[in-house]
């Protein structure tokens, strides 16, 4: 099994810290791991994305031009990747900023208004936990303990309700698609 | 050995270049390589006797790394192609003066300023030298986090060994890319072999001198000669690659770095679809791993090298193989990161044209 | 009962120098052998010469010496002293030598502060290849690359590198000497001690410019190149204590001193 995963948004919504927690939760969960930041005069504003490739044997390629799964935080990031999603492929949309519908048909889709539930949790801060929830629950590919447990392990020493808050976060998402939104 | 941690290739190198024993890192920033310099200034400022510098340019980066060296000290400078151009000219002293250095080229796309992208157009330079004069230097090239971290520790060990630079030739995205990776214990500083030619002060010895300059011709050949023998014994020494499912092949491609995880990629999937492909990977470019393409020649004929150039290692698959086997080329230059997809596409037509099925 | 008055200093080997008749080279080597003598460091001294004339330095001096290449002494001693702060180190660099190929380097060590002197010895001329234009060749001065003289709208002006470095907050010592007069080669020995010994203080970069003679490039006798010092170079590049800063950061070390 290998799993392809792309997450993108703009720069300032947490999507490599997203990305990067994933990637330590699925090392710590015994898988092999690469984690690819865009990187370069890109980052520096604008947008961001990453690219983490979780396996069970050596992985090869850091990159990919048919992820598996992708989790996507703003329309740009919709416009570029939608089409190079593998067929019958798995996508999270942050539906607090992409009103829009998918033009494929072929693909699963979850449809998390982060934003908007991170302002009733009262911190911008979990947006990206809540995306995370929501993408380990539908794909199963970690799970929501293991995403504390790399957050807890990059973010060593943060305050425990801030921990609370991000915990919380998580398992809205992940309720998201337990109760079969779409 | 410690506990697994997912590492960005860059600071894979800095952590272990200070677990290695180095204690002095100049550099100037340019991209993709700046995680690696700020990095070493941290890892340099935690340590007691550590020392960063953020050096006016690559070349007086290059040359405080010469006096660190000259003074004893384990040295690491680290920059990418157009910076790598410029320290050149440290590089050929490195050698002349004989003294142990530690240089990483994290390439990107060229000539001139070319692009931030990870490329693999500067083996000649690493593999010939590089600047002025007959010498060579070690060239490493590192394919995963955890192999960053051993050959960044070889580096080091090699060069002390050797009194030679030795150059780490990643690209952009084996700086960027995060592994998991277990770093190597620290070195003790004080079991490593005494450097009796260093420069510290004539206390209790005669005064001695490092210099490159041999006016008398004779005395400059027996320099040249002197090094040339320790090519040899470094060629006979430390050549090495990887052999990936070359057993049974038929045909096998020949990459380096980030290129040859791609060949990997279109092994495993042009395998999965019967064709009998390995891999030979050198993870020593200078001394480049010959033996090893000449013992694979003897069971099968085809060679499809796979550089993200125009074609640069090709000349030396052509010079080990000596006309033994059909070498083909398929290269990406610029920065194009191509896909397993891409290059299994290339080797079914190869198997096709070279009536592999059939045999 | 004879007593010797005059000897080889203890830190210049048994070796003839190779330079010309009446080149300044000869003086200064002396120099800087007796004050490493007298200031007690020859143990643990550790010079960088150039390229340039002085680039056989090493069989000369009788303590360690590690070459560098052209116009980056400054950035290897840099090296040499970040990893050995209790060592004396020199660089011993000609005009070209610094103050064209190694300003960077040298500009930047100043800046730094690293804790090295700098032995520059300004001949205006670049000997060893022959008698090319220098950065600081006078105005009018014939040069093999300046046949009809420099020309300072086409070749720009003589450049005061030390005026250049005293700018920088680094800096702590710089002065300008000549070796052309028994007077002048005494304020010169005294310079060098003075720089060495701020050195040996931790003060900050030190640097002695000295006016060297050229006869061969400059195509006069010994006796007329050191009249061509006073008459034309000093007008150009007085003589003089560019900076010193020296009883300054010795007050502001011992008060750091005092309050640690």
């Amino acid at each position: 099994m290998t799993k392809k995963t792309v997450f993108a948004g703009f720069g300032g919504q947490g999507v490599l810290m997203m990305g990067y927690v994933y990637a330590v939760a699925a090392m710590r969960d015994g898988k092999e791991v690469t984690f690819l930041p865009s990187y370069g005069a890109e980052v520096r504003g604008g947008t961001a994305n990453c690219t983490v490739v979780v396996s069970d044997e050596e992985i090869f390629s850091p990159v990919t031009s048919s992820p598996d799964y992708a989790i996507i935080m703003n329309k740009p990031s919709l416009a570029r990747y939608e089409g190079m999603i593998k067929k019958g492929g798995i996508i999270i949309l942050n539906s607090s900023l992409i009103k829009t519908d998918l033009i494929r048909k072929d693909l699963e889709v979850v449809k998390v208004p982060a934003n908007d539930i991170a302002k009733e949790l009262g911190s911008d801060r979990t947006i990206n936990m809540i995306m995370l929830g929501a993408f380990v629950s539908k794909t199963k590919i970690s799970t929501l303990d293991s995403i504390m447990n790399g957050l807890t392990e990059i973010v060593k020493g943060k305050k425990e309700s801030v921990m609370k808050l991000n915990r919380k976060g998580l398992d809205i998402g992940a309720g998201y698609v337990i109760k079969g939104a779409k | 050995m410690t506990e697994k941690l997912l590492m960005r290739g860059s600071h894979v190198i800095g952590e272990t270049a200070a677990l290695s024993g180095c204690r002095f890192y100049a550099g100037y920033p340019i991209t993709p390589q700046n995680e690696l310099t700020e990095y070493m200034a941290g890892a340099m400022d935690k340590l007691d006797n550590g020392t960063f510098i953020q050096a006016e340019s690559e070349i007086a980066a290059i040359n405080m790394v010469i006096g660190a060296s000259m003074a004893g000290a384990r040295a690491m400078t680290s920059s990418s192609s157009p910076g790598i151009s410029l320290k050149q000219e440290g590089i050929s002293y490195l050698a002349a003066f004989e003294l142990p250095a530690v240089i990483i080229n994290t390439m990107r796309g060229g000539p001139g300023l070319g692009n931030i992208a990870p490329a693999q157009g500067d083996y000649f330079q690493a593999t010939r030298g590089g600047g002025h004069g007959d010498y060579r230097t070690i060239v490493l090239a590192p394919a995963s986090g955890q192999e960053l971290a051993g050959l960044t520790r070889a580096a080091f060990d090699y060069a002390d060994k050797y009194r030679i630079p030795v150059m780490l030739l990643g690209d952009g995205m084996m700086g960027q890319m995060m592994e998991p990776v277990e770093l190597p214990d620290p070195l003790d500083l004080d079991t490593l072999p005494p450097r009796p030619w260093k420069l510290d002060g004539a206390k209790g010895r005669p005064s001695q001198f490092i210099r490159s300059l041999f006016l008398d011709t004779t005395v400059e050949e027996d320099h040249n000669w002197k090094l040339n023998r320790k090519h040899q014994n470094i060629t006979r020494d430390i050549s090495k690659a990887e052999l990936f499912e070359t057993k049974d092949a038929k045909m096998v491609i020949i990459a380096y770095g980030t290129a040859a995880r791609i060949a990997k990629g279109a092994i495993k999937k042009v395998r999965e679809m019967g064709l009998k492909v390995g891999l030979i990977r050198p993870i020593t470019l200078w001394p480049f791993p010959s033996q090893e393409l000449i013992e694979i020649s003897r069971h099968l004929r085809d060679f499809l090298v796979f550089e993200m150039s125009t074609g640069q290692m090709v000349e030396d698959v052509r010079l080990a193989l000596e006309g033994r086997g059909n070498i083909h080329f398929y290269g990406r230059p610029g920065g194009i990161i191509s896909t397993p997809d891409e290059i299994s596409k290339v080797i079914i037509s190869l198997y096709h044209r070279q009536h592999l099925e059939e045999d | 009962m004879t007593t010797k008055v005059f000897k080889r200093p203890k830190y210049l080997k048994d070796a003839i120098f190779h330079y010309c008749p009446g080149c300044g080279h000869s003086i200064i080597h002396r120099l800087l052998a007796e004050v490493v003598e007298e200031l007690d460091i020859g143990e643990r001294v550790i010079g960088v010469p150039p390229a340039g004339c002085a680039v056989l330095a090493y069989f000369y001096f009788d303590f360690d010496m590690g070459e560098a290449p052209h116009g980056r002494g400054a950035a290897v001693a840099t090296g040499i002293k970040r990893i050995l702060p209790n060592n004396i180190v020199f660089t011993y660099q000609g005009d070209g030598d610094i103050a064209a190929i190694g300003t960077a380097e040298t500009i930047h060590a100043a800046n730094r502060g690293e804790n090295v002197t700098v032995i520059f010895v300004n001949n205006g001329v670049y000997g060893m290849t022959g008698g090319q234009m220098a950065p600081t060749t006078l105005a009018g001065q014939n040069s093999t690359t300046t046949p009809g003289g420099r020309d300072v709208l086409r070749d720009g002006a003589p450049i005061d590198l030390s005026q250049m470095l005293a700018i920088t907050k680094g800096s702590v010592y710089i002065e300008r000497t000549a070796v052309n007069s028994p007077k002048n080669i005494r304020r010169t020995k005294k310079a060098l001690t003075k720089a060495f010994k701020a050195q040996m203080d931790g003060l900050g970069f030190t640097l002695v410019e000295i006016l060297s003679p050229c006869p061969t490039n400059w195509k006069l006798s010994s006796l007329d190149s050191l009249k061509w010092i006073d008459d034309h170079v000093t007008k150009t590049f007085p003589l003089k204590v560019i900076k010193d800063e020296i009883e300054n950061r010795s007050n502001l070390a011992t008060e750091a001193i005092n309050q640690t």
